[in-house]
This record gives C-alpha cells, sequence and structure tokens, in this order.
C-alpha cells in the first residue's frame, strides 16, 4: 500500500474537482474511484460514516473528507510542488476566509435559488446569491487570480464559479453572474477556464446539468416519500 | 496598548475561543466589548461581510471568523507554546475535520434543542445526540482531542463545558447524560480544568440570566 493515492469522486462534483485540481497542480499520482451517489458504495460508507459524502481522499490508507479540510492536507503533504497558499499569514487567512464565505454563502445561495420555481421568493434568493457575489468581485478587482499570478487555494476554492454555475443557471432557469454587474469575476472566470489543466478535467456542461437535475429530483423523491 | 486587539461580545462564545488561544499562548492582547444589539461602526468596517464577532485586529489589518483566526494565531506566532494544531499532516486534517463537526453538526442542533420546545426539541435533542455519538467514539483513550494538551479541535468544542450547564438549567432538560456520554462528560471537566479556560469564561449567573432572557424572546416568537 505505501503512500499511494485515492480519490473517491463523483465526475461532476464541484467539492471532488476542487480536490482533483489541487493534486494534478502537484503532480500527484492517485487511484480515481468513481462513486454513484444514489447507490453508495460499502468501501465510501467505512471510508466517511459521518457524512456519508465525497469527496474523499485516502492517502496510505487513511481517509480525509470535507474538501477544503482535504486541500489543507494535499498542501501541507506535498510541500514541494506548486503551493496553493502564500507564506504570509494574513493572505493565508484571507484565502481561509473567502473559500469558507464561496462555500457557506455563495454555494449555498445560488443553488438555493435555482431550486425555486419562479416567483419573488426565487427573485430574491437571486439578489441575496448576487449580493454575495457582490464580496468576490470586489477580491477580485485589479488582480488576475485570487492566488495573484498563479491559481491558489482560494481560486480553486470559487473555481466552481465559472463552469457550475453557468450549468445551474440553466438549470434554475436564472441569470445570477451577470458579466455587466460582475466584470471582473466574469474575467476571472474566462481566464480561469483557459489554464490547460482546468480545460482538460471539466465535466462536459450537459453532464453537469444532467447530475443537478437528477440531484434536485431525488431530493423531491425523498421530500415526497417522507410526507405522511 | 497591545498590538493586537479582539472585538467580543461577553457572552457569544465564538470570541471565547479566540481569548483562550491568546491566553493559553500568552499572547498580550486588548479586548474591545461590542454591545451586539448596537454594533460600532469599527466592528461594521472590520468585518462587512459578516458583521460579527471575534474580529482579530493584528497589526491593524481585521480577520473573522473564528476557526481562520485559529489558524492566524497558530502561524503568527509560531514560536509560542503550546501548539494548537499538532505537526503531522493527517492529524491536523483531524483536528480541522472535527472542528468543522462540531460548528456545522453538534453547535446548531444544541442551540435548537435549547430554544425550541416539545416536538421540535425533541426531534432536535435526537440529531444532536446521534452527532455527539460520534464526538464520544473520538474520544476514546484521549485526555483532549489534541492529544495531552488543549488544542484546535478543543477550543472548537470549548463551549460545551460552560454552557451545557447553563442550557440545561434553563430549559429544564438534560442535554449530555451520563449514561450516553460519560468520555463527553469527562472530557468536559478535563477541558475546564486546563489551564486559563475556568478563569477566562463569563461568570455563570451573568450567563444564566442573559440566555434565559434570550430564549423567551426567542420562543415569544414562535408562531403559534
Amino acid at each position: 500500500m505505501g503512500d499511494q493515492v485515492k480519490l473517491i469522486a463523483t465526475p461532476q462534483s464541484l467539492p471532488c474537482c476542487r480536490v482533483e485540481w489541487a493534486l494534478k497542480l502537484k503532480e500527484v499520482d492517485y487511484e480515481y474511484i468513481e462513486e454513484d451517489l444514489r447507490n453508495k458504495s460499502a468501501f465510501l460508507l467505512e471510508s466517511n460514516p459521518i457524512h456519508k459524502k465525497v469527496p474523499v481522499l485516502l492517502h496510505a490508507g487513511k481517509p480525509i473528507v470535507e474538501s477544503l479540510v482535504i486541500l489543507e492536507y494535499i498542501e501541507e503533504t506535498w510541500k514541494d510542488k506548486y503551493p496553493l497558499l502564500s507564506d504570509d499569514p494574513h493572505e493565508r487567512a484571507m484565502a481561509r476566509f473567502w473559500a469558507k464565505f464561496g462555500d457557506e454563502k455563495c454555494v449555498v445561495g445560488a443553488f438555493g435559488a435555482a431550486w425555486l420555481t419562479e416567483g419573488e421568493e426565487k427573485n430574491k434568493a437571486i439578489e441575496s446569491a448576487q449580493e454575495s457575489l457582490a464580496f468576490l468581485e470586489k477580491q477580485i478587482e485589479g488582480k488576475k487570480y485570487f492566488g495573484g499570478e498563479q491559481i491558489g487555494f482560494l481560486d480553486l476554492a470559487v473555481g466552481w464559479i465559472p463552469h457550475w454555475l453557468k450549468a445551474l443557471e440553466e438549470v434554475g432557469e436564472m441569470k445570477v453572474l451577470d458579466p455587466g454587474r460582475f466584470p471582473s469575476l466574469h474575467e476571472w472566470g474566462q481566464n480561469f477556464l483557459e489554464i490547460p489543466l482546468i480545460k482538460n478535467s471539466l465535466p462536459p456542461r450537459e453532464k453537469v446539468v444532467e447530475y443537478f437535475n437528477a440531484g434536485r429530483s431525488y431530493k423531491r423523491s425523498l421530500e415526497a416519500a417522507n410526507k405522511p | 496598548m497591545a498590538e493586537v486587539k479582539l472585538f467580543r461580545a461577553w457572552s457569544s462564545p465564538f470570541p471565547l475561543r479566540i481569548v483562550w488561544a491568546l491566553e493559553v499562548k500568552g499572547i498580550e492582547y486588548d479586548m474591545i466589548y461590542e454591545d451586539l444589539s448596537n454594533k460600532s461602526s469599527m466592528l461594521l468596517q472590520y468585518n462587512p461581510v459578516y458583521k460579527k464577532v471575534p474580529v482579530l485586529l493584528h497589526k491593524g489589518k481585521p480577520i473573522s471568523e473564528s476557526l481562520v483566526i485559529l489558524e492566524y494565531i497558530e502561524e503568527t506566532w509560531k514560536s509560542k507554546t503550546p501548539s494548537l494544531l499538532p505537526g503531522d499532516p493527517y492529524q491536523r486534517a483531524m483536528a480541522r475535520f472535527w472542528a468543522k463537526f462540531g460548528d456545522d453538526k453538534i453547535l446548531p442542533l444544541i442551540w435548537e434543542a435549547f430554544i425550541k420546545q416539545g416536538k421540535d426539541q425533541e426531534e432536535a435533542l435526537i440529531a444532536a445526540h446521534e452527532n455527539l455519538k460520534y464526538l464520544e467514539v473520538e474520544l476514546r483513550g484521549k485526555k483532549f482531542l489534541g492529544g495531552e494538551t488543549v488544542g484546535f479541535a478543543d477550543l472548537t468544542f470549548g463551549w460545551l463545558a460552560n454552557l451545557v450547564s447553563v442550557f440545561e438549567e434553563i430549559a429544564g432538560v438534560t442535554l449530555i447524560d451520563h449514561e450516553k456520554f460519560p468520555l463527553l462528560l469527562t472530557w468536559m471537566k478535563n477541558f475546564m480544568d486546563a489551564p486559563k479556560i475556568r478563569e477566562t469564561w463569563p461568570p455563570r449567573d451573568k450567563l444564566i440570566n442573559h440566555f434565559r432572557a434570550l430564549r423567551e424572546t426567542l420562543i415569544a416568537k414562535e408562531p403559534k
């Protein structure tokens, strides 16, 4: 077994992709174990008994879960190649703060808005998601990437925006990342997607749309099943 | 005047984690108390995103979110012992995992169980216990989650040590019982006895009055 690295993941899942990008940037060899989330494997349930989710990184047999925790682990374990975080503690704190914000406010906000049917509640949810994105717009203004001249921790953490948010907009029949309102974020997104390592590992958009739709139907069927 | 300032509210558990970290590491700091019902313009300027405490100000630069602040403290004052995180990357990942788990799964459910009544309270308590079981298992053979001394994850769960008994007294319900969670209760006692912990936490009677009033307000707002 030695130092073998395995990743239990689903190709269209955004937290899984951010982990893959980190592994690829650091040129870490890993075995990809694809998981069907509607029929979870015993291996997944054993490796992540608490959350039962992907991604799970296994290194020398030991599992690490929660994508941002995994990113920190990758950064600290494979120190020699491609630093994801600055050496400066304040900059590191900013990257961590905005990554957490991205997940707690932007991801939650965008998905929340997507699942609502057309109407005032949906419009309010879209506006709220946009207010969150406005903070990221301010952060990227005047910079090529969040990491500076090259992508880093925060770029990977919010890297879902140019591709997954587009799919979510399609599924949710909404427009969130309006280039007029978020010119810097939009430009960053375009630059991010052009990076060969990123471009070559993106799941096809139709597959992401399908994945989101399947997730929504599955959730609704669970809710319907739970109704008295 | 210290080069470190901490914005806090006296009753909130999140800034208390930072107080503990600074005290345990012997870092000098000034405390600035906020009235959360009347936030200062300074707080709003330093934490425009969440408008919350804690905010750590170091050499004029603000950092928010307690777990981010704890990592910042650990990295900035590297020579100040004890370390809050171990050296090994896997152990560090575990500490970060448990800290996140506590904040995402335990704290909100215990809070729900405290502020709700009847069936809602029962359901919140069942869910809290489901999650606390994992923590109980993790504590096997350990004095603290960090090992022999209080660490990152312990500081994150520290609110259990001072607030659970306060919540239990006010709500008249047992949130963490001896039979189901003996190791957790032992951990709570060890934590409270650790250096700098109990001496820096708010007085119990003040906490009781504060949270009792807060609970009554929240219950009154509930739709009938």
